[in-house]
């Protein structure tokens, strides 16, 4: 019976130092024990997000280099198609051009040897005139002499005549 | 080969304790025996298992450590006793083990009284007169002071434990530290937040402390000898305060849901209500079941588990009286079921903490649930 009949005195002192132990392991090592564990969880929880993060914005910058990478080819390709394009307009404008200074200076060319040839020819026609009233003007004198003379005289002036 | 040996020398350890244990509690039974004259009849007798059990599980006035010869080797401790609107004090080897009065007072050794401290008045003619008022019995008892020890252990224990989590303040636990992590955690995650919820934070301080107060009070328990070997846990008024606690906590910071619950059960058909309220009987019964079992449940569970191999020490000892020889061949039997049995005890203390924590906490978590 005495197994099963508590004693108010152990009832007692188990209730003060069971309260006291609670009370001092509650202030003195629960409560920091707890918080303590709480801190370091949260710090191990923003570590693993901030490592996250990093792997995040690792990739989005990644990303953006590659982007810029791509951005940077599509400018050098479209520069380079600039360059060709204005290359073979400046090509065809300096071909044009020569095309035309050629046509230019082909016709004033001509027109500068037409001139020329004109020229020549008032010139050789004047010369001939010239020589033609020159040679009448001697026919005219020997013929004044003998026809044998005057015939000689032609002849030899004919000679003199030389058109290269 | 060295190791080997030595290795198989450690495994004997548990085979040791016992043995020693046996050879304890072998002087003990034997002093007893012995010593009272006027008892001392034949050698069959004398042996009572049952008394020597129940002797051995409940309180006692002092702290009975070994018989060598004759003399009683015993830790006496104080006797506080309030009796007629006095207090009286006194250390409790005044009574010389029970053969004594002092002071007007006698601790009985003999049923209806037995274990207790009764006041009694010397007589004209010699004889002593039991005062039918029992004195109230405060003392400082085997119990009483195992608690305080065990209460005072966990006390530094666990302000250590504070100090290093300060020390090493966002670090890893080290030492002490990181065997008891584990155990706060699981207690913190797997019992508190699992049957509590939300609330969790305001009732782990407590399932923290019930659960070590439990646990090392059980473990404490099974080793036979001081600081060990007083049955803390199996003793009723121990774990009737434990469940009151736990009952005062529910009570308390039971919520309008928990208190409608009991009283006006919803989704039950109104006439389990009324007019005879027997759905809130039922559930007012159960607010009280709930403590009284937590408190029979550890009691009993550690109690058996003293009682049995108490009594595989007691098959020694009552084989021995018949026949030194069939005592001696019974004890090779008998310590190999006490280490299983011991062994059994180891699993049962932490179970128990468990279940008590594990339950408090359910229970504490059916006052606060507020889903309904």
């Amino acid at each position: 019976m005495e197994l099963v009949t508590p004693g108010i005195g152990l009832i007692f002192w188990m209730t003060l130092s069971f309260g006291l132990l609670l009370f001092v392991l509650t202030k003195f090592a629960w409560r920091p024990i707890m918080s303590m564990l709480r801190e370091r969880e949260q710090s191990i929880e923003e570590a693993l997000h901030e490592a996250d993060k990093a792997r995040d914005e690792m990739k989005q910058l990644q990303a953006h280099n590659i982007e810029l990478l791509n951005q940077a080819k599509e400018e050098r390709d479209a520069i380079l198609k600039d360059a060709r394009q204005i290359r073979e307009k400046l090509i065809e404008e300096a071909r044009e051009k020569a095309g035309r200074e050629y046509d230019r200076l082909l016709e004033s060319a001509q027109e500068a040897i037409k001139n020329e040839k004109m020229a020549a020819i008032t010139e050789l026609k004047n010369e001939i005139a010239t020589l033609s009233i020159d040679i009448a003007e001697r026919l005219m004198r020997e013929r004044l002499t003998s026809a044998e003379k005057q015939d000689g005289l032609v002849q030899k002036l004919i000679n003199e005549i030389k058109i290269n | 080969m060295k190791r080997t040996l030595k290795k198989a020398l450690y495994q004997l350890v548990p085979y040791w304790a016992f043995l020693l244990a046996g050879i304890m509690l072998t002087t003990v039974v034997q002093g007893e025996s012995v010593q009272p004259p006027d008892h001392q009849t034949t050698e069959k007798e004398a042996f009572a298992a049952g008394e020597m059990i129940i002797d051995h599980v409940v309180d006692a006035h002092e702290w009975h450590i070994a018989v060598v010869g004759h003399t009683h080797i015993t830790i006496p401790l104080p006797v506080i006793l309030w009796h007629n609107g006095q207090f009286h004090a006194f250390s409790s080897s005044n009574f010389h083990h029970g053969h004594d009065a002092y002071n007007g007072f006698r601790l009985m050794s003999e049923e209806p009284y037995k274990g207790k401290i009764i006041s009694v008045t010397t007589a004209t003619d010699g004889l002593e007169v039991i005062n039918p008022d029992l004195p109230l019995d405060f003392s400082i008892t085997k119990n009483v002071l195992s608690v305080f020890m065990s209460s005072a252990l966990i006390a530094i224990l666990f302000i250590v434990i504070a100090r290093n989590y300060k020390r090493t303040r966002g670090h890893a636990p080290k030492g002490i530290q990181s065997l008891m992590e584990p155990i706060i955690l699981f207690i913190r995650d797997d019992i508190a937040k699992a049957s509590i919820g939300h609330h969790y934070e305001k009732f782990t301080p407590y399932l923290l402390t019930i659960f070590f107060f439990i646990f090392l009070n059980n473990l404490l328990g099974i080793v036979p000898f001081f600081p060990g070997g007083a049955n803390v846990t199996g003793n009723i008024g121990v774990t009737a305060v434990l469940a009151l606690f736990t009952f005062g906590i529910t009570t308390f910071s039971g919520n309008k849901a928990y208190w409608k619950h009991i009283f006006n059960a919803p989704g039950v058909p109104w006439w389990l209500k009324l007019p005879v309220p027997l759905m809130p009987v039922v559930e007012l019964v159960g607010v009280f079941t709930k403590p009284f079992v937590l408190m029979v449940r550890l009691f009993a569970n550690i109690t058996a588990g003293h009682i049995i191999i108490l009594g595989f020490m007691s098959l020694i000892f009552i084989f021995g009286n018949m026949n030194p020889v069939t005592g001696y061949s019974v004890s090779i039997v008998s310590v190999g079921f006490a280490i299983f049995m011991g062994l059994l005890e180891c699993l049962v203390a932490l179970i128990q903490a468990y279940v008590f924590t594990l339950l408090s906490a359910i229970y504490f978590g059916m006052a606060t649930d507020d889903h309904h």
